[in-house]
């Protein structure tokens, strides 16, 4: 027999949207009922897929976030403080519930509304993010155990702000141990992603949770600003850019708002030349090319010792090759849609940037869809810590290559950083990966994995990836005052 | 065996791989086609105490014919039997493109003396086998004793002629992955043309992890040689949507070069069955009775 010719292209696998019921124009969730904004003002979010629009979204001023602040004041002072922890809980666990029997329609309209792969949506963001209530749930009322006479008590109402990488995980990330802690809150989730938190908002309204615990509006960095100013606020919990981030402090300082800030990153992920290379590779494509690069806590600098940075290349471009970009609804698609076209000018401009630094550059020859917002996992090759592609955070599918000799050198380099959220170590050597984890200066590190999450896990960063841990146990106490 | 060479392996790392083949979504005339495919890469097996030359003209029949009332089918790639019943196989097959594979050298366990494992080689040659499925000493493997299994499949190798060498490590007693990378470079290197994860006799037999760790052997050899070695997974691969999963494991791993039955076969006896039936469904739109699918 002569040698074959069979090329195997995987026929289109669309999943089904027909369930997914979206509502031509949404209001704002204030006091349990979704409301008219005082502004009047809508605004349209896109799919960055097909590019249609998917609904209007109520756009919120300062007079309809003071009365979101208000509800949840009332809410908290009225209803929340009071109620037994234990009936705290069973609301949050309804909410996980409710979110698991309706995981495939919020799954849907993640990938719609965000361009992230359905394999994805469904398979990591919405199940993560019915763990997360579910995980919370349970410590509602065990909190004096999670701290031993240290008489926790709840702070108020929360402020929280939350990005579009990952719009219903950060909504859960923020809400279920705010609410397990006996909180109130007010959330806005980001103008181009809005549609998963106002599901959640109809789950949370379905679920008959007192109204005014739970706030949900919608809005630009204006109603932001607003939330973090409202005099009501005691708690802030904001998961976004540095650059915002400094505006928060910059406003809240002198008063006594708590905050909790999650940041960008520039991670690490260093691979020994003792390292499951085949496993390691499979390491960097989830550390970089997870949910478009578009994660915090992405792997997106990689250091490879130099005796085999040449293997590691060579079977990273091999493996890129299998990657598949296109229709976030396929079940098969990889890489989906970048979340704006913003976002993939971004990343377009850093591209130049490193093309005109002189560094090699690689893409597969994927093909893109017509339409859309898309852009091919790339490697910079032969990068450097001078180099700007390694120094700024892209928040794309880039991942920049270096080469290291000794391990001295790697932790100087994996450290030399404005950034210290994550990290990965890839090492057949138990000891090598202690020494490793004690000298890196960075919040989660990763050992032979890599985009690892779980509730109990606590999360955050150091530097400027900000400060507070959301998860695990770690999670309760930026909610708490003791 | 090259002390520089580092072959590390994860087993989170490759269960995680595992998982994400298999959430590919093969449908419509992808799933067709990798069907047939699937079904051509088939050695057809009978390896048991009780086999006879009825049950051996049968299989032989069965593989020329795998279901005549679906027009378009490929026939299997080959029969596996005993050295015993080759020449039985033979007058079936001899004008087809169905290939002969025999077990030999003391299957399964292996524990017998080179000459009698050379002469079992010779006898299943001589009396017409294309293939002989060789199994490595494990006892010899498990005590370190890699020299001595190298040497093994070399003067099996020799004894084999033109016929094509499938070195079967038995998996399901090696233990670790690590083990299952080092019997495969330690085949690949003593002259296999094709490796083999199971006898069939053993717990596990086939799994998806074990084979992407001998694939990935395959694929660091062929980068190193320019060589290409197959790959044959025996054993619990029973239904349609399992060898779509190989498939899919082998497309991306080592690419469409390896997508022919000169590369990749799946031992198995009641897998092609479950082909047909599922082709059946996609030619028909329904699926049919398994009365109408012959069970030899």
């Amino acid at each position: 027999m002569k040698e074959s010719e069979f090329n195997w292209e995987y026929a289109p696998a669309p999943e089904a949207k027909d369930h997914a019921k979206l509502k031509t124009q949404y209001d704002l969730f204030i006091n349990g009922k979704f409301v008219k904004p005082n502004s009047k003002k809508y605004f349209d979010t896109h799919s960055p897929s097909s590019l249609e629009k998917l609904a209007e979204v109520a756009e919120a001023n300062a007079k309809d976030v003071d009365s979101a602040v208000s509800a949840a004041k009332s809410a908290y002072d009225k209803v929340w403080k009071k109620m037994p922890a234990k009936e705290r809980a069973k609301y949050i666990f309804r909410i996980a519930r409710v979110m698991q029997e309706r995981a495939r329609e919020l799954a849907v309209i993640e990938s719609m509304d965000g361009g992230k792969p359905i394999r994805e949506s469904r398979d990591f963001d919405i199940p993560t993010a019915a763990n997360h209530f579910f995980y919370y749930a349970g410590w509602a009322d065990k909190l004096d155990y999670a701290f031993p006479n240290k008489k926790p008590k709840s702070l108020g109402v929360a402020a929280q702000i939350i990005p579009w990488n990952f719009p219903l995980l950060m909504a859960a990330w923020k809400i279920a141990p705010a609410l397990a802690t006996g909180n109130t809150v007010v959330l806005k989730p980001a103008e181009s992603t809005p549609l998963t938190a106002l599901k959640l908002a109809e789950i949370i309204q379905d679920c008959d949770l007192p109204p005014g615990v739970v706030n949900i509006i919608t809005g630009f960095g204006n109603t932001g600003a607003a939330m973090v100013a409202h005099p009501n606020i005691n708690k802030i919990t904001f998961t976004g850019s540095t650059d915002v981030a400094t505006i928060i402090q910059k406003a809240t300082a002198g008063t006594n708002k708590k905050i909790t800030l999650e940041l960008g990153g520039k991670a690490a992920n260093i691979i020994f030349d003792d390292a499951p290379i085949d496993q390691a590779v499979e390491g960097i494509v989830n550390g970089i090319f997870f949910n478009q690069g578009h994660v915090c806590c992405a792997g997106s600098r990689l250091f490879v010792q130099e005796n085999v940075a040449e293997l590691v290349i060579r079977k990273l471009k091999e493996r890129m090759k299998t990657l598949i970009v296109g229709d976030p609804l396929d079940k098969n698609t990889d890489i989906g849609a970048i979340n704006s076209k913003e976002q993939l000018e971004k990343i377009n401009s850093y591209l130049e940037i490193g093309r005109s630094e002189g560094l090699e550059l690689f893409q597969t020859s994927a093909s893109l869809p017509s339409k859309g917002y898309y852009c091919k996992p790339t490697l910079f090759i032969g990068a450097a810590q001078s180099n700007r592609v390694v120094q700024e955070e892209i928040f794309g599918p880039v991942l920049t290559i270096q080469t290291f000799r000794t391990i001295e050198e790697v932790i100087e380099k994996a450290n030399n950083i404005p950034y210290g959220l994550s990290a990965g170590v890839w090492t057949d050597k138990g000891s090598k990966i202690f020494n490793l984890t004690s000298k890196l200066r960075a919040g989660v590190i990763w050992a032979n994995t890599y985009n690892k999450f779980d509730p109990t896990s606590p999360f955050g960063g150091y530097k400027e990836s900000g400060f507070g841990r959301e998860g695990g146990l770690h999670g309760l106490a930026p909610y708490l005052t003791f | 065996m090259d002390p520089f060479k580092n072959t590390a392996i994860d087993q989170v790392g490759i269960e995680e791989r595992i998982a994400r083949f298999n959430s590919r979504s093969i449908k419509k005339q992808s799933k067709t086609q990798g069907l047939k495919l699937a079904l051509n890469m088939i050695d057809l097996t009978t390896l048991e105490g009780k086999d006879t030359e009825g049950k051996v003209i049968q299989l032989c029949q069965k593989a020329l014919h795998v279901s005549d009332n679906i027009p378009g089918l490929p026939t299997v790639a080959a029969v596996c039997v005993y050295p015993t019943h080759v020449a039985t196989a033979k007058q079936i097959l001899k004008n087809s493109k169905v290939k002969i594979a025999s077990v030999a050298t003391a299957f399964p366990s292996g524990n017998s003396s080179l000459e009698i494992k050379l002469e079992d080689t010779k006898i299943a040659v001589d009396s017409g086998a294309d293939e002989i499925d060789m199994v490595i000493s494990r006892g010899e493997f498990l005590q370190g004793n890699y020299t001595f299994v190298f040497d093994e499949i070399a003067a099996v190798k020799k004894a084999c002629g033109t016929a094509r060498l499938k070195v079967i490590l038995e998996t399901g007693e090696l233990s670790t992955l690590d083990n299952v990378r080092k019997a495969s470079d330690i085949a690949i290197a003593a002259g296999a043309d094709f490796i083999k994860t199971s006898t069939g006799k053993i717990q596990p037999a086939a799994t998806m992890p074990v084979t992407l760790v001998m694939l990935l052997a395959i694929k660091d050899h062929f980068q190193k040689t320019g060589k290409m070695v197959g790959m044959k997974p025996a054993g619990g691969i029973s239904t349609a949507k399992s060898a779509l999963q190989y498939l899919v494991m082998l497309n991306e791993t080592l690419g469409s070069k390896w997508m022919t039955n000169e590369w990749f076969r799946f031992g198995a006896s009641s897998l092609a069955n479950d082909i047909i039936l599922q082709l059946g469904k996609e030619q028909k739109g329904a699926y049919f009775s398994k009365d109408y699918i012959s069970i030899d």
